[in-house]
């Protein structure tokens, strides 16, 4: 049987593995790459490796980070940050990333989704959706490149992206982010509902018996980052994740 | 022992080379048309659609290099798409495929109470045959899976292992010197790292 994915979601700012608190309070984590080489050690399922900053400074992707990544890792990896075009995702995908992330440039550029999903497939295409509560408790999507609160509802726009071709959601929630006080059920509730293609939850992971309420709520893997980075209440840098026969004992029947 | 990894354009060579390098063995990554048909062993890759697959091989000039390979007895093991393009056919698309092992290739059915398509990620096998692929593995074993479609053999006694995904179906294939797995070996840590020792032994 299939079990929902469990997956170490990793920021990296200025080649340096940072974990943030709802998207801000960036803090250092370490060298990404001793972090990659722990994870694949621990088996994980995935691993998701979002650049931060890229978008927001107009960077292209650094190729040469991902290129010792790729080398380091026996398990799928998606990349996201930066890229805005077909070109960068290929070179990407041959450096041995099979996964490519579009968020900021999915929102500017609504058309990006379609055309990646046409030259790498749908199974290499994942939409990031931001999702952030605004004055009113409404669930929005949220630009994090410009800072800004869009109008439009995280259903509407995984829909769209879904049927653009995007193969999987990457659903975060910024609210949650770095927070560790559960996964936003709700909005995996709607979000699952909306699109028929798996959707990866984020945002909130504190423990995990988190993973199954997401699961439960319509999520088809889940992703953490405090969670497997941070240990204790003092937030003391440590690589962690649990053990397979945790995971299939939790997750295991579906 | 060197392994040709035939490159037509649509498949994570990166990673396949890396892992075959890891095990030990010599990975050469090249869609030359000459350099495949004299190949003393095969990794046939793919991620994507069957027809843009076949096209790709086609427009490469690798059908009758591919053909003259499995046919020397060179062991030739098809990764996902890659097993896929081994059959004679598909439902996702109208070109016909390799045709070097009998059967086709089918999608899974969509509807409320069934899982989710495609199937994405970690899922078991069970081993029906001997293979030397999986001889000697541990019961654990756990592989990577991502696609839509997936291969029913026209030949049952060419079932090696099947997974189950709301239906049974072939996860791996052995036809003489033909081998084929539907998971991502290159993806799933030491267990494709086992399974890719094997076959440099073969």
């Amino acid at each position: 049987m299939l079990r929902a994915r469990v997956i170490p979601c990793l920021l990296l700012r200025n080649a340096g593995l940072v974990k943030t608190v709802r998207f801000g309070d960036a803090k250092y984590v370490g060298d990404p790459i001793n972090a990659v080489k722990i994870f694949n050690e621990k088996e994980v399922d995935e691993l998701v490796v979002f650049d931060i900053e890229a978008s927001k400074r107009g960077a292209e992707p650094n190729y040469d980070l991902l290129a010792d990544i790729a080398s380091e890792c026996f398990m799928p990896v998606c990349y996201g940050g930066g890229v805005n075009s077909v070109d960068q995702a290929l070179r990407i995908v041959q450096l041995g990333i099979e996964k490519i992330a579009v968020n900021a440039a999915a929102i500017s550029n609504p058309g990006l989704v379609a055309e990646l999903s046409d030259v790498l497939g749908a199974q290499s295409v994942v939409a990031g959706i931001d999702v952030k509560s605004d004055w009113l408790g409404r669930y929005r999507v949220f630009d994090a490149s410009s800072g800004k609160l869009t109008d439009r509802t995280p259903e509407t726009q995984a829909e769209e992206l879904a049927r653009a071709g995007a193969g999987e959601i990457f659903l975060n929630s910024v609210d949650r982010d770095g927070t560790q006080e559960g996964y936003d059920l709700k909005l995996i509730g709607k979000v699952a509902k909306a699109v028929s293609v798996p959707v990866i939850a984020c945002g909130g992971g504190g423990r995990s018996e988190d993973f199954v309420s997401a699961v439960a709520a319509g999520a088809s893997a889940v992703a953490a980052g405090s969670l497997f980075v941070f240990q204790g209440r003092h937030r003391a840098v440590l690589i962690s994740y649990p053990p397979y026969k945790e995971l299939e004992r939790l997750l295991g029947t579906k | 022992m060197t392994i040709l990894v035939a490159n037509y354009g649509m498949g994570n060579v990166g990673s396949i080379a890396n892992m075959i390098r890891k095990v030990g063995g010599e990975a050469v990554v090249t869609g030359d048309a000459n350099a495949v048909a004299a190949a003393g062993k095969l990794v046939l890759p793919g991620v994507g659609a069957f027809d843009q697959g076949m096209r790709a091989v086609a427009e490469r000039g690798l059908m009758e290099p591919l053909r003259e390979a499995a046919a020397r007895g060179v062991p030739v093991l098809g990764i996902c798409l890659g097993m896929q393009l081994m059959m004679e056919c598909s439902e996702e698309g109208r070109l016909p495929g390799l045709g070097l092992v009998p059967g086709d290739v089918r999608r899974f059915p969509t509807g409320d109470r069934l899982p989710r398509v495609p199937h994405m990620g970690w899922n078991r096998i069970a081993v029906k045959k001997a293979c030397p692929l999986f001889d000697g593995d541990d019961d654990d074993r756990r592989y990577y899976f991502v696609h839509s479609y997936y291969v029913s053999c026209g030949d049952p006694g060419d079932v090696v292992a099947t997974t189950v995904h709301g239906r049974e179906f072939v996860s791996a294939f052995q036809r003489g010197n033909l081998f084929g797995v539907q998971f991502h070996p290159e993806k799933s840590h030491r267990f494709g790292m086992a399974l890719f020792r094997r076959f440099l032994a073969i």
